[in-house]
């Protein structure tokens, strides 16, 4: 028997829950201006750098990355620690994972605002920060794999098993990803085109949701709930069973997010089984954390910890309910687009991730401050609050949601629609915006209680840096010792392993007939590159986030056809590097709006959209009318994408500019026509471009039929 | 509709149903590990959090380990 002292690390933890309370509140007040936006169009400022479209992303990404992220990292540099009886591998990785990663949300917050981004959801990023992501990332991964090989307990409880299987699988997700070849230093192309690229994209968007807000928090759960209820979890064999076949599963469930797209069918159909295969792990784990109480219910009575647990494991068991739902066709088709998935999506973060946190946040601070937390009643008060701001905010959008999706489809008896005009459909679901806004609001509120809470349990305790901690070493432990430990060893590398195999293979039986079937796209033979003008329009769409509101991808069902036009295909998609088929229609979509409106209907509406459609709640866009198209990457453009499979001749990019400035005129002249005088290099002359092309490809084809 | 797309692929089928199979044998697999393991040995890993530094309690492993 050797007694091993050594010390916890809580230093770092310490800086994880700061920066997690601090981003928390900030990706909140984000959160809360886009949804005021949402029906107050004056709060936009007609300023491009707080524009709905630039803070959309900034919100999904602060609230991910930088709340949930660093609460990810608090829970596991606490917990890995003490499951291990070790201290962190690395005091030096340990800070650099927790620098880099703010120096990361620093620098999406900069860059977001300023335009600069990739328009894959939740991937906005560019490529340097993708790789600043990539290294401190990696920085985590080998501070915890040396964490586990230099451990005291001779098991790996199951909260490790989900660290290690978050670790792998975003690692794997981050680089297909943002496989994207740079034009300058703040642009880049993805490598993969429109069906491609999306099914890659919700590939990594739908596996972010679950080894980045599920599989890491599922690993708190299994920490924290037997911490606050001071029992063990239900069942340990559910807990085994459970985190196999959840790893298992979830990689394959991507394509539900692409439903009626230009997605092939078989592998639409793959996302539906495997999604509704997925309630069983995903209720195993709600079950046997809900269980875990069993006998200490009356706990739960005074114990605002457990009451906040409670509350977001249900959550988690209801979205995890509510998405394989959804992934069914029918549903799909009714939900797809509308506010209901912003419901959906908001009961797993506000509910799971929001409440996990403070109830980790609220049994952490006193821990470590080696107090008791200053007031139970204002904890209690947040729990509250916090309950009701989340119904309060998903109550009415799911009305909204549910509301809009039948005026979409919404026929008269002559058989033509009800609701022709979108904006009716828009306007009708305001009053939900608003109530969901009051929602936010409360929210917020309640996170701000607790940070008041919390800093007077700080202030009233006293902090260890490093908490000294005594253990024997595993060497001492039965047979033949050399040979034991070796074998350990390697078993959390083996573990890492085990879990790639185990996600690679959804992953890869999606993909190769994707890869496979990129010959097999029918290609149309009007599907022609985009000129350079379009181009550089498509980037603007891009900068400013437009896909946020607006989708590209009219679904083959008669009120779609009826509303937009001709449904969309998947060789029409062939050169867009990346997709824009978005995921929601705040505004209409936009895949048949080329040749739709005349030039000067687009610059007016640009310039201020309710001059054109009154009651409008888009965004005005003036700097896009004044600013002055920078065509100085034009060229390097049009060089990526010939490397990345677009046939563009061999020199065209010295000709490219030229060619930009002679379409550009053509358009300000068509708009010198109509009465409005405005020079043919500004970017607006860019964005009417791409707006004018976009789906007109197979237009011109029926006609030369005809 | 779109499956057309995929029907010049020979054998496209086989992909669901790889994934269909190896699912259930990797899930059979761990089911039948998991029940074959005793009741102690479990409930000695789900105890691991609750045994904190400042009451040190040893691996026991021997009594587990069969």
């Amino acid at each position: 028997m050797n007694l091993e002292k050594f010390s916890y690390d809580n230093q770092i933890v310490k800086l994880f829950i700061i920066a997690t309370v601090v981003w928390g509140i900030v990706g909140m007040t984000v959160g809360l201006l886009i949804a005021l936006q949402m029906y107050l169009p004056a709060l936009n400022f007609d300023l491009q750098y707080i524009s709905f479209g630039r803070m959309r992303p900034l919100h999904t990404n602060a609230v991910i990355f930088a709340f949930v992220g660093n609460g990810i990292f608090a829970g596991v540099y606490y917990s890995l620690q003490r499951l291990t009886k070790a201290r962190m591998f690395s005091d030096l990785l340990s800070k650099i994972n927790f620098w880099l990663w703010q120096l990361v949300i620093v620098a999406v917050a900069v860059t977001y605002t300023l335009g600069i981004t990739t328009s894959k959801e939740y991937a906005e990023a560019e490529w340097p920060i993708d790789i600043m992501i990539a290294v401190a990332w990696i920085a985590f991964g080998v501070n915890m794999i040396g964490t586990l090989i230099k451990r005291r307990e001779k098991h790996m409880y199951v909260a490790i098993w989900f660290y290690i299987a978050t670790f792998v699988t975003i690692t794997v997700l981050h680089v297909v990803n943002s496989l994207e070849v740079p034009v300058s230093l703040f642009k880049s192309y993805p490598v993969f085109a429109g069906v491609q690229d999306a099914l890659v994209q919700w590939w990594y968007g739908h596996n972010a949701v679950a080894f980045f807000l599920t599989t890491p928090y599922l690993g708190l759960m299994y920490y924290f709930l037997p911490k606050a209820a001071n029992r063990p979890v239900y069942s340990y064999r559910l807990s085994i069973i459970h985190f196999w076949s959840l790893i298992f599963l979830y990689i394959w469930a991507g394509p539900h997010h692409l439903l009626y797209s230009a997605l092939p069918d078989w592998a639409q159909s793959l996302g539906t089984v495997f999604s509704i295969m997925l309630i069983a792990p995903s209720w195993g784990g709600m079950l046997n954390g809900l269980l875990t109480i069993r006998g200490v219910w009356d706990k739960v009575r005074d114990n605002p910890v457990l009451k906040f647990y409670v509350v977001a494991v249900t959550a988690y068991g209801m979205s995890t309910f509510e998405g394989p739902m959804l992934s069914l066709k029918n549903i799909n088709a009714l939900a797809h687009f509308t506010d209901w998935i912003p419901a959906h999506v908001h009961i797993g973060t506000l509910g799971w991730n929001g409440l996990l946190t403070f109830g980790m946040l609220y049994w952490l601070v006193p821990k470590m401050w080696n107090t008791e937390l200053f007031s139970k009643k204002l904890a209690t008060t947040h729990f509250w609050i916090a309950t009701l701001g989340m119904i309060v905010w998903v109550v009415p959008m799911y009305w909204a949601g549910l509301t809009q999706a039948l005026m979409w489809k919404e026929f008269t008896p002559l058989g033509v629609l009800q609701y022709p005009n979108f904006l009716e459909t828009v306007l009708q679901i305001v009053p939900m915006y608003v109530i969901r806004s009051i929602g936010g609001a409360l929210y917020l509120t309640g996170a701000c209680v607790m940070v008041y809470n919390l800093y007077k349990t700080a202030r009233q305790g006293s902090f260890v840096a490093n908490e000294g901690a005594a253990a024997p070493a595993l060497e001492g432990i039965g047979g033949d010792s050399k040979k034991t430990h070796r074998w350990l060893e390697k078993r959390p590398i083996q573990f890492a392993l085990a879990s790639t195999v185990a996600i690679s293979i959804g992953g890869l039986v999606e993909f190769i007939p994707t890869w496979l079937v990129k010959s097999n796209i029918p290609t149309i033979e009007n599907v022609k590159p985009y000129t350079p003008l379009e181009l550089e329009g498509r980037d603007l769409y891009i900068r400013e986030s437009c896909n946020s509101c607006h989708t590209q991808m009219v679904r083959p069902f008669r009120s779609e056809t009826e509303r937009y036009g001709e449904y969309s295909k998947a060789g029409e998609f062939v050169y867009d590097h990346p997709h824009l088929w978005g995921s929601k229609r705040t505004g209409p979509d936009l895949h048949r709006i080329g040749g739709k409106y005349s030039n000067m209907w687009h610059y007016l509406h640009m310039q201020n959209p309710r001059t054109m459609s009154p009651g409008s709640l888009m965004p005005s866009y003036p700097w896009i009318i004044e600013q002055q198209l920078d065509t100085e990457y034009t060229s390097a453009k049009i060089n990526v994408m010939r490397m990345i499979g677009v046939p563009y001749e061999e020199g065209y990019e010295n000709q490219a500019v030229n060619d930009l400035q002679i379409q550009a005129q053509e358009i300000a002249d068509d708009l010198l026509d109509s009465g409005i005088l405005v020079e043919s290099d500004k970017e607006i002359i860019a964005l009417i471009a791409y707006l004018q092309r976009l789906g007109t490809d197979i237009q011109v084809k029926q006609a030369e039929n005809k | 509709m779109f499956s057309q797309n995929l029907s010049s692929i020979d054998g496209v089928s086989i992909f669901p149903i790889i994934g269909l199979v190896l699912f259930f044998v990797m899930f059979s697999g761990i089911l039948f590990w998991v029940l074959k393991k005793d009741k102690s040995y479990m409930d000695n890993l789900a105890s691991i959090p609750l045994q904190d530094n400042n009451e040190i309690e040893f691996n026991d492993e021997s009594k587990n380990e069969k």
